[in-house]
């Protein structure tokens, strides 16, 4: 009897134990998930990289992509916001600086948070930024209108059968997510 | 609730009626609509392939079982044999669905690859679903027209609980819509599809499109149509209350209609951004007129709050409510601003100033309401 | 412990209410668990049947959207965890220690403990549709049994629904390191693993899928409680979480789910068919592998419930071949049954007939989901009615018809009485035609277009959906012909041998008829 007592004591121990690290496991599919879209450009996640380092990128000069621009607003923020240009022709691995421009219709000061998508999804891991409005939360006071640039590099390693980018901004509501104390970004 | 008794009846004689003749069955879709394009095609002959291996395997697999259950019944004088186990079969009756499947994988690989390929596409519009409405957005020589596309008013009205409207007599019952996404035939259309409030997912069967609108993040995906005509669909994930009234319905005409339409289209928003833009004063009735048709159309409002003001299930009643009869700045902060935190969406981007105005106006006063005018200039002002 | 204790315990049964409330006897609570779950299959049956009733005809005329919704909604979850995995627990109950030749469960009070929190969570997650005193305003969860973010984001009663998951999370848990604990620890001498009952097998692979995945369930729903009051953003695009997560962290918990409410209902069947084909289980080992197989499978195939959501076409390509590849494991047990009557000497009482319906309607529903793991035709499947049809040809013909097949091979052993062919055969013939007139209809309307979840339909899909619906609510009253049937049983009847059927094998058939309120005192010797 006392064996048996034991034994399922044993029994008990590791499957609780297997049952807490599984709800850990749960927990750690949030980061998990992340650096997987990261490392694989999965649902259009791209890489951030310094300037030097886009600097010494090289440049592929034979063939030239083009990469267009658009913009979401959801709409429970009430701004304006759009591309100031349609669509760029650029050669992989060259710098490129683009902007869009965001004005605040309403009569109070919001916070907004830009999120980027590239597609199609394999060009994503491809797709490097030096300089993104979409790094930081964003607060236009009432009124306010602000020129947003975005500097980007494509790699030359890109394959050759996309020709056509898309690189997506949705502009969503943040002001539950400005804590307490957190000066105005940008 | 109450049954409709008297419909009850009709439809069991119908059903009846459908057992007896067995070639009635023959105008009951039993299979995939048409597809109107290659890869829809290429989609419908990979299931047909899967379907026929199944039916095939199902045929080999209840043979032996139908054989075994009729020969070795124990009524036969059948005697249990004393084998429990077989290598040889339990090897190859691993290896040979393996080989099956690997058959199917092959042609499915190659369809897959050509449905993600979105490159090289001749036009791009973008798609984007709302609580529960499509959005469709293009780009005309840099001009963007955009315009909101939602379940025909003739069809809201009859959808509703004891409408009292006999829809088996309505058209195209739950098809239709105000506002119809037109594409050119022959073209390569790259979708860009995205939602505004919670997840929707864009599906016309006949094009073999499916693609979830995910709010933040921009999905893409593509088709292109073999012949002009007007395509059918329906939101395919689950988004709320109205999920099952936001069709999609599509018309696909030659090049040069197309370009028309969308050179149509762009005057028309032009006009109506001027016009909304204009420092003009409007009438009560002229305003609560416009208000009630955005108030059942493109607004959607009645979604909610009910066509009569009073609220559906647990959204908030507008029929006297402390918001639509008290100070008109409160008012206009919820509709342009939205509430965060509840399903109520900011409508500053959705409508124009004009638009505002009007289904302001006919909140305020419509369902025994009677409180102040608002203007386009009040809007303005607000913003 | 002396045998003289023992012996006192044999004559000492609680009555009245305190029996049932502190009560630590397997079979007690294998008994308490079935009729829970019986209750609750009439109570889902019961939202199956308003949904029914609103989709008999095109138009909306019973109920309003938001309630359909939310009738969907519950009648998936109070099927799925009210229902289908409290039933196996049950029979798990009553059977595993019988099958073992162990004296009861290895933790008998922790066993009182995971029943004993079902009520309440089941209270918890349908309370909100009662709020407001009227149906037609009832505030019951409506987004669907796969509670997808940002959609049930908007529910303002989430913390009910987050609260009712995580008590059916504790009690599966509990209920399994029970079960593992029991079959690991409380085995009669000579009883190794791998001379086991395949029921017993089955129910050891699928306690650790519960305890692998009800705790990533219990996590994703505590993630949705902070981002909706606590201001985290997992799932919210706008402070940086992602909506596509919350599915991928929910089917991760949510594919194991359908193969823990399968396995058992294939051990079910291993077990009923040998005994009426007269015949050993053909490949027993090979069954306990391709099980196995099947419960690793389902860790890792996931995504192909999310084929429309834009994954990279590298991605939706491995999910789908992983995802055909569990047609072989499920393949050699098909193999294997259909085997194991070839050459039998085949009698075909109820419980037989319940496992061959489930062998066939099991396999057609095998067939739809092979073909829905097709990832490019899934595009046009995915959502439809076509998926509600595969899903319930493996729940209703399978779980649930593997439930009635343990239920009438093990009922003469649990109250010493035969049950009445006639009603038996009645509710067998009835069920099994409803079923495929309700749900056989599905794949029509599916592939021909109709959405899922719709409270209303386009006029070409009514024949389909009338077929449906009568079907649905003959499927659902048969069900009362089962109750009746089991309380004339306990009431009494023809009595039972011990062995009950001719060619039954294994230690729960060496007890008398009925089991002894206290059995197995000693451990039984196994050869």
């Amino acid at each position: 009897m006392k064996d048996l007592t034991s034994a399922n004591r044993r029994v008990v121990f590791k499957t609780v134990a297997v049952t807490l690290m599984m709800f850990g496991f749960g927990f750690a599919l949030v980061p998990l998930y992340s650096l997987v879209c990261q490392a694989f450009g999965l649902n259009g996640q791209t890489q951030r990289i310094t300037e030097t380092t886009l600097l010494q990128m090289p440049v592929d000069k034979t063939r030239k992509i083009t990469v267009r621009m658009d913009a979401n607003t959801n709409t429970r923020l009430p701004w304006q916001f759009q591309a100031n240009q349609r669509e760029v022709s650029i050669h992989p691995g060259e710098m490129t600086r683009v902007s869009y421009s965001a004005r605040n219709l309403s009569g109070s000061d919001v916070t907004g948070q830009a999120i980027y998508s590239v597609t199609p999804n394999e060009a994503a891991m491809y797709f490097k930024k030096t300089d993104c409005f979409c790094f930081k939360r964003q607060l236009l006071k009432s009124g306010e209108e602000k020129e947003m640039p975005v500097v980007f590099v494509v790699d030359k390693d890109l394959p050759a059968d996309i020709t056509n980018i898309v690189l997506s901004y949705t502009f969503m509501r943040a002001d539950k997510y400005v804590s307490k104390g957190e000066t105005a970004t940008n | 609730m109450k049954l409709p008794f008297e419909r009850k009846t009709h439809a069991i004689s119908a059903f009846l009626l459908m057992l007896v003749s067995g070639s009635a069955l023959a105008d009951y879709k039993l299979n995939f609509q048409e597809p109107v394009n290659q890869l829809g095609q290429e989609i419908f002959d990979l299931h047909m392939l899967v379907f026929w291996i199944c039916v095939g395997i199902a045929l080999v697999v209840f043979s032996v079982m139908f054989y075994s259950m009729i020969a070795h019944r124990k009524s036969k004088g059948a005697v249990a044999a004393d084998f429990h186990e077989n290598t040889t079969v339990e090897v190859i009756w691993t290896i040979i669905p393996f080989i099956i499947l690997i058959s199917v994988a092959i042609p499915a690989t190659s369809t897959l690859i050509k449905i993600e390929d979105t490159g090289d596409a001749d036009i791009t519009i973008k798609v984007t679903g709302l609580q529960w409405k499509w959005k469709y957005e293009y780009d005309a020589d840099g001009t963007p027209v955009s315009f909101i596309s939602s379940l025909h008013p003739d069809h809201n009205k009859a959808r509703a609980v004891d409408s009292g409207i006999d829809v088996t007599k309505i058209e195209n019952y739950l098809l239709e819509v105000d506002n119809m996404m037109v594409v050119p035939v022959n073209k390569k259309i790259r979708l860009l599809v995205t939602s505004d409030d919670v997840i929707h997912s864009w599906w016309v069967p006949q094009f073999a499109t499916k693609k979830d609108a995910i709010p933040g993040y921009v999905n893409e995906t593509w088709t292109s149509v073999d012949k002009p005509g007007i395509y059918r669909g329906q939101c395919t994930e689950l988004c709320g209350k109205d999920h099952a009234f936001m069709p999609i319905v599509v018309k696909a005409v030659e090049e040069n209609e197309y370009n028309a339409w969308l050179a149509a289209k762009k005057t028309e928003a032009v006009a109506a951004a001027a016009e909304a833009a204009a420092d003009k004063v409007w009438s009560k009735d002229e305003l609560v007129a416009r208000g009630q048709e955005i108030y059942m159309g493109k607004g959607g409002c009645f979604g909610c709050h009910g066509a009569n003001g009073e609220g559906v299930a647990t959204f908030p009643k507008l029929a006297g409510s402390a918001i639509t009869i008290g100070p008109d700045a409160a008012h206009i902060d919820v509709v342009v601003n939205g509430k965060p935190g509840t399903a109520m969406a900011a409508y500053g981007n959705q409508l124009n100033d004009l638009e505002l105005a009007a289904v302001i106006t006919y909140e305020r006063n419509a369902w025994g309401n009677a409180a102040s005018v608002v203007q386009p200039a009040d809007i303005k002002a607000a913003r | 412990m002396t045998a003289t204790t023992h012996e006192e315990h044999h004559d000492e049964i609680p009555t009245g209410i305190k029996r049932w409330l502190f009560t630590t006897n397997h079979k007690d609570i294998g008994t308490m668990y079935l009729w829970f779950s019986f209750i609750m299959l009439l109570i889902g049956g019961l939202f199956a049947l308003v949904i029914r009733a609103e989709l008999f005809q095109p138009g909306m005329q019973v109920v309003d959207p938001n309630f359909f919704n939310m009738m969907t909604t519950l009648h998936g979850l109070v099927m799925v965890f009210g229902a289908i995995m409290p039933a196996f627990v049950g029979l798990a109950n009553w059977q595993i220690p019988l099958m073992v030749g162990a004296p009861d469960m290895a933790l008998p009070r922790m066993n009182n403990w995971s029943f004993w929190i079902l009520p309440f969570a089941g209270f918890m997650l349908l309370a909100p549709m009662f709020v407001g005193g009227n149906f037609a305003s009832g505030q019951g969860p409506a987004f669907g049994w796969t509670f997808y973010e940002p959609l049930s984001g908007q529910y303002d009663k989430l913390v009910f629904f987050v609260f009712a998951v995580h008590l059916l999370g504790f009690s599966s848990i509990m209920g399994s390191i029970n079960i593992i604990a029991t079959i690991l620890n409380m085995r009669a001498p000579g009883m190794t693993l791998m001379k086991m009952p395949m029921f017993v097998w089955t129910w050891l692979i699928t306690a650790f899928l519960l305890i692998a995945v009800m705790p990533v369930l219990a996590g994703v729903v505590t993630m949705m409680l902070t981002d909706k009051y606590f201001g985290t953003s997992f799932f919210d695009a706008a402070g940086g979480g992602d909506p596509v997560l919350f599915q991928h962290v929910f089917w991760f918990f949510g594919h194991p789910e359908v193969y823990i409410m399968i396995l058992p209902a294939f051990g079910v069947v291993s077990e009923i068919i040998p005994t009426f084909a007269r015949k050993k289980l053909f490949g027993y080992a090979s069954m306990v592998y391709a099980t196995a197989s099947i419960a690793f499978l389902s860790f890792i195939v996931w995504a192909h419930h999310m084929f429309t959501v834009g994954m990279p076409v590298a991605g939706e390509l491995y999910f789908m071949y992983a995802t055909v590849l569990i047609a072989v494991p499920t393949g050699v047990k098909v193999f294997n049954w259909i085997s194991t009557m070839y050459r039998g000497s085949m009698t075909y009482e109820i419980p037989m007939l319940w496992a061959l319906c489930f062998v066939i309607l099991f396999t057609i529903g095998g067939f739809s989901g092979l073909m829905l793991g097709v990832a490019p035709a899934d595009f046009q499947y995915h959502d439809t009615y076509f998926v509600v049809a595969h899903f319930h040809y493996v729940l209703v013909s399978g779980s649930l018809f593997g439930l009635f097949a343990g239920v009438y091979y093990w009922l003469p052993k649990w109250t010493g009485n035969m049950y009445s062919n006639g009603l038996a055969q009645l509710h067998f013939w009835l069920s099994t035609i409803a079923m495929n007139l309700t749900f056989f209809p599905m794949h029509f309307t599916g592939l021909a277009g109709m959405p899922r979840r719709y409270a209303d339909y386009p006029l070409q899909f009514t024949e389909f959906n009338v077929m449906s619906s009568v079907g649905a609510f003959m499927f659902g009253f048969s069900q009362l012909i089962f109750l009746w049937l089991v309380i004339k049983t306990i009431k009494g009847g023809e009595k039972a041998t011990d062995r009950v059927w001719e060619g039954s094998h294994g230690l729960e058939w060496t007890i008398p008829s009925p089991a002894p309120y206290h059995s197995f005192t000693t451990a039984p010797e196994v050869k």
